[in-house]
């Protein structure tokens, strides 16, 4: 953990992988259609997309290095799924300081609703 | 994640700065599920063929059952599962929950977590999608801080 006076923070490799992944537009809408439909073969995602089969794979590749794309063999066939686990982790590092405040907030209300009812 | 159409495996992985030990231990032993699996204590000796229970924090009621399939630490463990704390959910059928550790470089370790055998079991399904990934998170925050996330 650094501290506030630290001018230039060491960048941490597995966070720069994952805004670097996200950084990117198609790699978005990959993510996007394995929200709406998860665990995709690379046949299936190549067709949402005007791009080589390559193209697609580099894509892929990027995302599952970050984590954001976790793979699975079904059958025969080899699946990609939307790990949200990473962008969780990202919204735990700077929203869980409001969410306490929230859930502390409510145990306040309620201790005061009992107290006075 | 009610837009999510839900299909019959999820697969969740995540990075954590510990070893295959430590996260096996941090799987299997009560005092750390307590502290990331929504409070539940899970109770197995781990022997394949027998059983495997999430307890809730006051071990009156069964939160989660199953039965361990394959134990093989600090790498695997595969149990069946059946989602006890919602009546609708504990009468569909019971799925898998496969937990793989691997080591990667610079005393890191690679965990992931396949739910699978969720074709007849629609609410449990979409019940643990996002469960997975609260879990995941807080268990690699707990690992390498030593601290439990805040409930929410």
């Amino acid at each position: 953990m650094g501290s506030v006076t630290d001018r230039s923070p060491i960048p941490d490799p597995a966070d720069e992988a994952v805004f670097r992944a996200l950084a990117d537009p198609t790699r978005r809408a990959i993510l996007d259609r394995l929200f709406e439909q998860d665990g995709q073969s690379l046949g299936e995602i190549e067709r949402a997309f005007d791009m080589s089969r390559f193209g697609v794979m580099k894509h892929l590749r990027v995302l599952e290095d970050a984590g954001l794309v976790a793979t699975h063999r079904v059958g025969r066939s080899k699946l990609h799924f939307l790990n949200p686990v990473p962008i969780r982790l990202i919204h735990d590092r700077w929203i869980d300081k409001y969410t306490e405040h929230r859930v502390s907030a409510l145990a306040d209300l309620k201790r005061e609703l009992e107290e006075t009812g | 994640m009610s837009t999510m159409t839900q299909t019959a495996v999820q697969v969740y992985t995540v990075f954590i700065k510990a070893s295959p030990e430590q996260i096996w231990d941090a799987i299997t032993k009560p005092e750390f599920t307590s502290k990331y699996f929504y409070g539940s204590l899970v109770d197995s000796t781990l022997e394949p063929g027998s059983p495997i229970i999430g307890w809730s924090p006051d071990r009156e009621q069964k939160l989660t059952d199953g039965e361990i399939l394959e134990s093989d630490p600090p790498h695997r463990l595969r149990y069946s599962w059946r989602s006890l704390w919602d009546e609708s959910q504990a009468a569909e059928e019971a799925s898998r929950v496969t937990w793989e550790i691997e080591p990667q470089e610079g005393g890191v370790s690679k965990l992931s977590v396949v739910h699978d055998r969720l074709e007849h079991s629609p609410k449990t399904a979409e019940s643990v999608a996002g469960g997975w990934m609260y879990i995941l998170s807080g268990l690699k925050t707990l690992l390498e801080t030593g601290e439990p996330l805040a409930q929410i």
